[in-house]
Order: structure tokens, then sequence, then C-alpha cells
């Protein structure tokens, strides 16, 4: 039987394991309404550059032609996951994990650039080729954190040191629910047609030549790729946060509310125990 | 034909400008170019520089960051880094960013210490960025 005191420092202890919990949610609760609301405005902005490289690759031969439309068909296979520093975040990580090692095909040959703390240290346990590795990922990732990942990829790719390059992050549904996803980068292929689009028919000009435009164009397409991305990444990573803190803030009030329970009936077995001993005293005096 | 086009500038912060004007002037690749309704369909990278709008007797510059533009018969879509107006443009914070800028580069002063190929045309960016803004701010207030 645990003694009185022992109960209370422990309901003390889940208390204070509960204010942590509770504040961590508060604060994920804040970034991640920061974060949506930057993945949100950055929205129109990709969907603009994706639109025109769109439009601009219905109607120009020249496009495939672009070095990074070359598809060799080898099987070097650079994954870029996206992953985060901190613990504490439900499934946030492993899922990302678990959905880079289902896409490893076997007769790949696989290298890695990770960003998070949490991938660095798990694929690099498990012996996978890590090109280069970023952690201490800002909050809320600026323009330059993206195009700095942008440009290796992409210079990688140019150098033929790889042969295809897959980004792996998460997908922000809603707060409550996110979603680990694989989505090919590298070589670009013909766009998939972009929702609500009128049938346009340009004869672009091109200043001062195509290549220089696809130059500028496709590198950008891809930074603002991995920039919404980011982003969204960031956004699920809060979202975790503040479900998994929800639910531990919850488990601690069951918690307490058990161990409430056991301290009241050890206290009101104490009070039995010396009702019944002033009792049997009173009966001895007799 | 009309005598106005429409205009958008987007960036990753949102949607900064959209609305009927009457000729464009922006920071391409390879030179100023100018644009006016009725432009043959167009698609070119933009550099840091200026924008300059007009629309009646209204006068607009807009500083710019690198992207690109598309003109199309009734549009014009510009998507770039960046895109300040008017009453967004913080001098104070451009001067600082100027002078910064400029000590880095100075510091690099021909020798490649320490200075990754990015941080370079980070710092470079930024220089323009300011002297963009700076300019930006003075023909707005004139």
């Amino acid at each position: 039987m645990e003694s009185m005191r022992d109960i209370k420092r422990r309901i003390n202890s889940v208390r204070n394991t509960q204010k942590i919990t509770n504040a961590m949610k508060m604060v994920a609760a804040a970034r991640l309404r920061r974060a949506q609301e930057l993945a949100e405005k950055a929205r129109p902005f990709f969907n603009k550059t994706r639109e025109i490289l769109y439009n601009v690759s219905l109607y120009t031969k020249d496009f495939i032609e672009h070095p990074l439309f070359y598809d060799s068909g080898g099987k070097r296979h650079l994954y870029l996951v996206i992953n985060s520093d901190r613990g504490l975040c439900g499934s946030y990580n492993i899922n990302v994990i678990e959905k880079a090692r289902s896409s490893f095909q076997p007769d790949e040959e696989i290298s890695l650039i990770v960003l998070g703390r949490n991938a660095r240290d798990y694929f690099r346990k498990m012996d996978y080729n890590i090109i280069s590795e970023y952690i201490n990922i800002p909050d809320y990732p600026d323009y330059w954190f993206a195009r700095r990942i942008a440009d290796e990829l992409i210079s990688l790719f140019r150098e033929r040191m790889v042969d295809r390059v897959s980004l792996i992050y998460t997908h922000f549904n809603s707060p409550i629910s996110q979603t680990a996803k694989v989505i090919p980068l590298l070589p670009l292929t013909v766009l998939d047609k972009p929702e609500e689009e009128e049938k346009k028919n340009y004869d672009y000009l091109y200043e001062p030549s195509p290549d220089a435009v696809f130059d500028v164009l496709l590198p950008s397409y891809i930074n603002n790729i991995l920039y919404s991305a980011l982003l969204e990444a960031k956004a699920s990573e809060f979202g975790a946060v503040m479900t998994a803190m929800d639910s531990a803030t919850e488990n601690a009030e069951d918690l307490i509310g058990e161990l409430t329970l056991r301290y009241n009936r050890a206290r009101q077995s104490a009070i039995t125990t010396e009702i019944a001993e002033i009792v049997g005293g009173a009966e001895a005096l007799k | 034909m009309s005598s106005t086009i429409k205009l958008e500038i987007v960036t990753p912060a949102g949607k900064k400008y959209s609305g009927e004007i009457e000729y464009l002037r922006v920071p391409a690749m390879d030179g100023e170019i100018g644009i006016l309704p009725g432009h043959t369909p167009l698609v070119t990278g933009l550099k840091i520089g200026l924008l300059e709008i007009k629309k009646g007797t209204e006068r607009l510059v807009i500083p710019i960051s690198e992207g690109f533009i598309e003109v199309t018969p009734g549009n014009i879509n510009v998507v770039v880094r960046t895109a300040e107006l008017p009453e967004e443009i913080d001098v104070e914070r451009a001067r600082r960013a100027k002078e910064r800028a400029e000590k880095r580069l100075n510091g690099l002063n021909g020798e490649e210490v320490g200075l990754e190929y990015i941080d370079y045309v980070r710092a470079r960016a930024a220089l323009e960025r300011a002297l963009a803004r700076l300019k930006a701010a003075e023909t707005n207030g004139r």
C-alpha cells in the first residue's frame, strides 16, 4: 500500500508534466497558425509558376531538350527527406521514415539529403549514403533556405551525379491529419494540367532565348515546390506536436483522476485505521 | 484593342498587385522592357530592379526581386520573390541592409574567403534589392 505522501507526490509530478505538455500544445498551436498562414499565402505564387510552366510546356517543343528534363533511365535515386529536429510530435517523424523506406526500390542506388535531426540519426544508423544534411530547420523557413537545397539538388542532377530526385515530405491536410507523400522532382516531366485552366494557344516569344528563360523558370519551379513543401512540412509538424501534446495533456488528466481516487482511498483507510485504533484503545481502558 | 491590360503580381507572401494598367516597364534578363496592351505573348526572366506601372496620371514604382513574367493577350503575370508597395518600403531598413551587404561583399574583396558561392549570391542580391528599394522610395516620394 502506497502512503498518502507518495501518492500526493505523484499527483504533483503528473500535474507539473501536464502543465508542460499543455504549454507545448499552446505554443504549437500558435506556430501552426503562422505556418499555415505562410503556406496559404505561398499557394497562389506556386500555382502561378506551375500554370506558366504548363502553358509554356504545351507550346514549346524545345522545352523537352532542356537538361532538367533529361531522363537518363539510370538507377541512382536521390531522396530528399523532410523531417523534424524535435521529438514529442507523435508519429510525424516515423511516418516520414516509413514512407521513405517503403519507396526505396531494391534495384536502386539510394542516396539521401536529409532535413531534420530525426531522419539524419535514423538513416545514419542504418548506414545509408547521406549526401548532405540540414539540421536546425527554422520554424518558418525562408526563400534562401529552400534555395540552398534546390541549388544543391539541381547541380547534382545537372552534373549527372544522380539520375532522379524525389521529395518525401508531409502534406498538411488539417491540424489533426497529415499525410507523408512522395513526389518526383527530377527529371521534370510535362506537367499535368492545372485545374480550371481554359485552353490557351499562345506562340510565346522568349527573351532572350528559350533556353535562357528555362534556365530561370525551371529552377524557380523546383525551388517553389521545395519552398511550399517545407512550409507544408512545418505546418504538419506543428499540427502533429499539437495533437500529441493534446492527448498527453488529456492522459495526464486521466492519470490525475485515478491517482486522486487512490489518494482518497488511502486517506479513507488511514482514517478507518485510526478510528479502529482509538476504539481499540478505549476498549482496552475499560 | 483595349487600352488597358490586367496585371497581377504574385510573391510567396501573397498577391501584391492586381488591376488594370496602361503601361508596364520591367527589368528583364537582358534589359528593360516596356509592355503596352496588345503586346505579343512573352515569357522572360526578371532581375532585381524596379518595376514601373502607369495608369492614367498615376505612376507607381515597385522594387522587385528575381522571378519571371508572362504576357498573354489579356493578362500580365509577374511572379517574383519579393515586391513591395510604396507603403511597405522601410527606407531605414533598406539603408541598413545596403550597408550590411556592402560590408559583406567588401570583406570578400576578390578572395574567396569563407564565403560560399550562395552567400555571395545572397549578399549581392541583398545589395541590389536594397538599392532598388531606396530608389523606389525616392521616386514614389516625388
